[in-house]
């Protein structure tokens, strides 16, 4: 595969069959509660772009650094069970950004709305720094333009991407109770039809424990590769 | 202490007792304790209304102000609002027989393109509770189901809900269709959901956004009394 040089960071269209489950030497129980720091490999004194990251993109983030060979990024993850507290999220992401001004050339968030109804995207304005586009990562790792256009069609779909597939007890049975009150899921869920699994990688194992999750909630399972989508992107333009 | 509570007889409790332990049984989401206390005190003469209020709303309110403090969550708070629900089926009909004082009605549904309705069920069901007439017209509403049961309902109240960030504009849509018809006046209307925030309510024209249930009755009641007042004011 060729790859471009860090000088010239356009992002490669990873096939599906170049996405393993690749070891980045990642733990997603401390994504979930801690977060990451992974310092740009570019040398003392060259450009280098902080990216402020929700834990929950942090594989996908780092697997495409690599895979674009894009040293000049630095990256540093917020535990994703902010995720849990949406309304956290501005104030957490403003702390980072104060304690990246000045070390470093570029400051991008790559945190999407979120559920924070319109406050990151404000915040990041006043502070002068982009963000990524789109309401959700469910919807950036679409494609914003492909996930807007599905519309009411999927308003009854819940979805998962691998992240969360993963981390689906923490970030969704635990959560909602589900381990203590078994009996909620049909309140919880019962508007729902089906789990759609966003998938980034290919990786079988993972799309087992989707169809578990879904049958666990008692929804249907649907499983769509995207790929990173708009991530690329987003991180190739991240100078 | 599972034990001693294991050992408590509703029916040998004295009124101030019983309701007590109804508001702890409410915080514990027990269906059934809460409808044994329920029926313990029709039997004892309270007024349909009484029991609502004393036993079951008051109950709710410590659950809703330790949801908002954080120190009970959706799940617990979903079982409590299902211990609720059963003695509201106990005393809705009952309500309904009596001169118990009635706040006016409201109509409320979650919005076009969102199937999320656990909040607003928990607004229906204190609104409710609170003395409102509610309709709830469910999930996933067009502008023009809620402008129907306004008309058909006499409202005086509109609530609409949004969990998602992309549903949550249709809200400015419907409010913009009450001011073409020219009876956003006549109407308050109170927003809530996950992603909104008091801005988002100024900025579509909603009179407030409600951060839970417990604030959404409250809300209400100091808008139709301010609204009464000025009636009274005006007349």
């Amino acid at each position: 595969m060729t790859r471009p040089a860090p000088e010239d960071p356009r992002p490669e269209d990873p096939r599906p069959e170049d996405l393993g489950p690749e070891d980045l030497g990642i733990d997603d129980a401390a994504l979930t509660v801690e977060g990451l720091s992974a310092p740009a490999a570019a040398p003392e004194g060259a450009p280098r772009t902080r990216l402020i990251a929700c834990g929950a993109l942090a594989r996908e983030i780092l697997a495409l650094i690599r895979l674009n060979g894009w040293s000049h990024l630095d990256l540093k993850c917020l535990p994703a069970q902010l995720h849990l507290r949406p309304e956290l999220i501005p104030d957490a992401v403003e702390a980072e950004v104060a304690r990246a001004r000045g070390r470093f050339d570029a400051i991008k968030v790559v945190y999407a709305d979120c559920g924070t109804g319109g406050l990151l995207a404000k915040r990041c304005q006043e502070l002068g720094v982009e963000m990524i586009p789109g309401p959700h990562c469910y919807s950036f790792f679409d494609g914003n333009e492909t996930f807007a256009a599905r519309g009411d069609a999927e308003m009854t779909c819940f979805y998962l991407t691998d992240f969360l597939v993963r981390q689906f007890d923490a970030f969704v049975w635990k959560p909602m109770g589900l381990d203590r009150h078994p009996q909620l899921r049909d309140m919880l869920f019962g508007n729902y039809t089906t789990l759609v699994h966003l998938a980034q990688v290919e990786d079988p194992a993972l799309d087992r424990k989707a169809e578990e999750a879904a049958a666990r909630l008692g929804l249907a399972h649907q499983r769509r590769f995207t790929g990173y989508g708009d991530l690329a992107a987003f991180l190739a333009a991240a100078r | 202490m599972a034990d001693e509570d294991d050992d408590i007889v509703l029916a040998e409790l004295d009124d101030d007792e019983l309701v007590q332990q109804m508001h702890d049984d409410l915080y514990d989401g027990l269906k059934e304790e809460i409808e044994e206390g329920t029926n313990i005190l029709l039997e004892r003469g309270w007024a349909p209304y009484k029991v609502l209020t004393e036993a079951l709303v008051a109950g709710m309110k410590v659950v809703g102000d330790d949801f908002r403090d954080g120190i009970l969550f959706v799940p617990e708070v979903l079982l409590a609002a299902n211990a609720m629900k059963t003695g509201m089926g106990i005393l809705r009909p009952l309500l309904a027989e009596t001169d118990a004082p009635k706040m006016g009605t409201m109509v409320i549904g979650t919005v076009k393109g969102d199937i999320h309705d656990i909040g607003k069920n928990l607004v229906s069901m204190m609104m409710e509770g609170a003395g409102f007439d509610v309709v709830d017209l469910g999930i996933n509403n067009a502008v023009e189901n809620y402008l129907e049961a306004l008309e058909r309902e006499e409202a005086a109240i509109l609530g609409m809900s949004a969990l998602l960030t992309t549903t949550m504009p249709y809200m400015k849509v419907v409010i913009d269709q009450l001011k073409e018809k020219g009876i956003r006046d006549q109407i308050i209307v109170l927003v809530g959901g996950a992603p909104l925030n008091e801005e988002f309510g100024r900025a579509i024209g909603a009179d407030a956004y409600c951060r839970d249930a417990a604030v959404a009755v409250e809300t209400a009641k100091q808008l139709i009394a301010a609204r009464k007042h000025n009636q009274v004011a005006a007349g």
